[in-house]
């Protein structure tokens, strides 16, 4: 589209990631020093570098314990919604079914509840209701990787709906002429073409699950808490212990940063099979 | 045609879900909504009482002030978001060196939990400890405290905002142009279409579901932000930044008051369902008619 000129791209690109970084760096700043440290004048420069903050969230086993309990839930989480939103997708674009429109619509809804007041019944739900035997749904991880999907589907259902409905249903229909089965063109066709859309997607849902607070404090309590919550354990009535929490904020940053990577390369991907090159 | 039950059997899934882990509570909520119920009022049971709440939420100032904030919040957030992101993405789809690397920098802050995000900005503003109210004051004399003075507040809430999500509305489109086809482009540099006319009757509507989807998502999560903001500011100075996400969890968690708070709950929802209903037809009447089938 326009002509390209690389300099200064990489110039906008330079000065655009200061802006990004800054806050991050001033977290790591605030991991990097002690109590005391803190409260002096605000510098930019990290003089020594204050490891206790770090070493204490890595060396306790209830901070591991959140830890995996994230990943477990984020990844599961996101896995499941990208594909039943796959399917659902699927059938909402290329299939007659009657009231669909409304069904979509209705999908959408479920993510505009103010979240507050929907805690006290999904609290007596989990601990009273959704219960087998001894098996209660309240504190364990499918639980919340279940109800994650209030909020994430919706979300997958909008973002991929747009992706697949530009997918030209000429593709699908040459493909069933050739005698391809319903599975094999949506594993065929429509999965390639709509992997760039399909990464975004499943990037943004583990990025949602994984920094869900409220529903995590109100419906764990010991073995399914994740990482969010235990950040929220650093403020204290007796104040707040900023320094650790901003060294567990940077830890959890890894496995994140780790998962994008892992997830971007298919959006390349995608760049580079359908791009609209100028 | 193509058998519909296969349909009915792909979307099942989503809809069992999303009707036990949705519909429900949201029936509960619809019910507790015409009772009485606080816990720790001298009367702690349930008692019926119509639609008395909801003639409350009418003369509640506290409430209105705090969803027209959500509402201008909402609206100064997603609008610079959607602009930014379309004029970033349009940027990712160039080639330039280091653009993986970029791109993974500038979706970094998507990847911070909200606790944390309103921790680290709190961190940065607070006077006495935060870099931004020192700097201010040192270099240009101006005095930045955002727990006093409610706009630099709330401009601070936007601002947090347009850095924390910007990269979803990036993201959502740099999916979209990616996956585009390029015959229309072709079709519309060999009718001699200039940048602008491209834009305007190629890549908009193409696009048009990916802003849309964006747009959406970006305002339904702004009209519930809570963590953020309640890390940020707390909801304060007055009720400054008092969004209504907050302004319910509030009223059910510290205050118990949970018919009271299941009312709210649903009036901002059936808001929200509303105000992105209108959005919807609107924009998406207009494409339909441009589009006859």
């Amino acid at each position: 589209m326009t002509r390209n000129r690389p300099g200064l791209s990489l110039l906008f690109w330079l000065a655009a990631s200061l802006v990004t970084l800054f806050p991050i760096y001033w977290m790591f700043v605030v991991s990097a020093r002690s109590r005391v440290e803190l409260f002096s004048a605000p510098s930019f420069l990290i003089k020594s570098f204050f490891s206790e903050n770090y070493l204490n969230t890595i060396h306790d086993p209830t901070y591991q314990k959140y830890m995996l309990n994230s990943i477990v839930i984020a990844t599961s989480n996101a896995i499941l919604v990208t594909i039943l939103a796959l399917l659902a997708c699927y059938a909402l674009s290329r299939y007659k079914l009657s009231g669909k429109e409304n069904i979509f619509f209705w999908t959408i809804t479920n993510r505009m509840a103010p979240p507050a007041a929907f805690l006290l019944p999904l609290f007596l739900l989990y601990t009273q209701v959704f219960v087998v035997g001894d098996w209660k749904m309240f504190d364990t991880r499918i639980g919340l990787i279940l109800l994650y999907c209030v909020f994430n589907l919706p979300f997958a259902i909008w973002t991929l709906r747009g992706v697949i409905d530009a997918i030209p249903r000429e593709l699908d229909e040459a493909a069933y002429v050739d005698g391809a089965s319903t599975l094999q063109v949506l594993f065929h066709v429509i999965l390639p073409l709509a992997r760039p859309g399909l990464a975004v997607t499943a990037i943004l849902c583990w990025v949602f699950a994984w920094n869900e607070y409220l529903f995590a404090a109100t419906l764990t309590s010991v073995n399914a808490r994740t990482i969010t919550t235990g950040l929220a354990e650093f403020v204290t009535v007796t104040g707040t212990n900023w320094g650790q929490m901003a060294a567990t904020a940077m830890l959890t940053l890894i496995p994140a940063v780790l998962f994008l990577a892992l997830v971007q390369k298919h959006i390349v991907a995608g760049l580079t099979f359908g791009a609209v090159k100028g | 045609m193509r058998s519909q039950t296969l349909g009915w059997l792909f979307l099942a899934p989503t809809l069992l879900i999303l009707a036990v882990f949705g519909l429900t509570p949201f029936i509960y909520v619809l019910v507790v909504s015409f009772f009485d119920w606080n816990s720790f009022a001298a009367d702690p049971t349930m008692r019926f009482s119509g639609l008395s709440n909801y003639r409350q939420l009418v003369f509640d100032t506290g409430f209105l002030m705090s969803l027209w904030n959500t509402l201008k919040f909402g609206i100064f957030a997603v609008v610079s978001q959607i602009v930014l992101g379309y004029f970033l993405a349009q940027l990712f789809m160039k080639n330039f060196p280091l653009k993986g690397f970029f791109r993974t920098i500038h979706t970094l802050p998507l990847m911070i939990a909200p606790v944390a995000v309103g921790a680290t900005w709190r961190l940065m503003t607070v006077p006495g400890l935060g870099p931004i109210p020192y700097y201010l004051n040192q270099w240009f004399g101006y005095e930045f405290l955002i727990s006093r003075f409610a706009g630099q507040a709330f401009l601070t809430a936007v601002i947090m905002d347009i850095w924390h999500w910007t990269p979803l509305v990036t993201l959502t489109l740099l999916a979209a142009l990616s996956s585009m086809p390029k015959e229309p482009f072709e079709q519309a540099q060999i009718d001699g279409a200039n940048r602008y006319q491209t834009f305007w009757y190629v890549t908009l509507p193409m696009l048009k579901p990916a802003i849309l989807s964006a747009l959406f998502i970006r305002l339904m999560d702004a009209m519930r932000t809570v963590d953020e903001i309640w890390m940020l500011t707390g909801g304060g100075p007055g009720s400054a930044t008092r969004f209504i996400g907050l302004y319910i969890w509030r009223i059910v968690f510290p205050k118990t008051d949970y018919g009271y708070g299941s009312a709210m709950s649903l009036i901002t929802l059936y808001l929200t369902i509303v105000l992105c209903w209108l959005l919807y037809a609107g924009l998406v009447a207009r494409r339909d008619l441009r589009k006859p089938e």
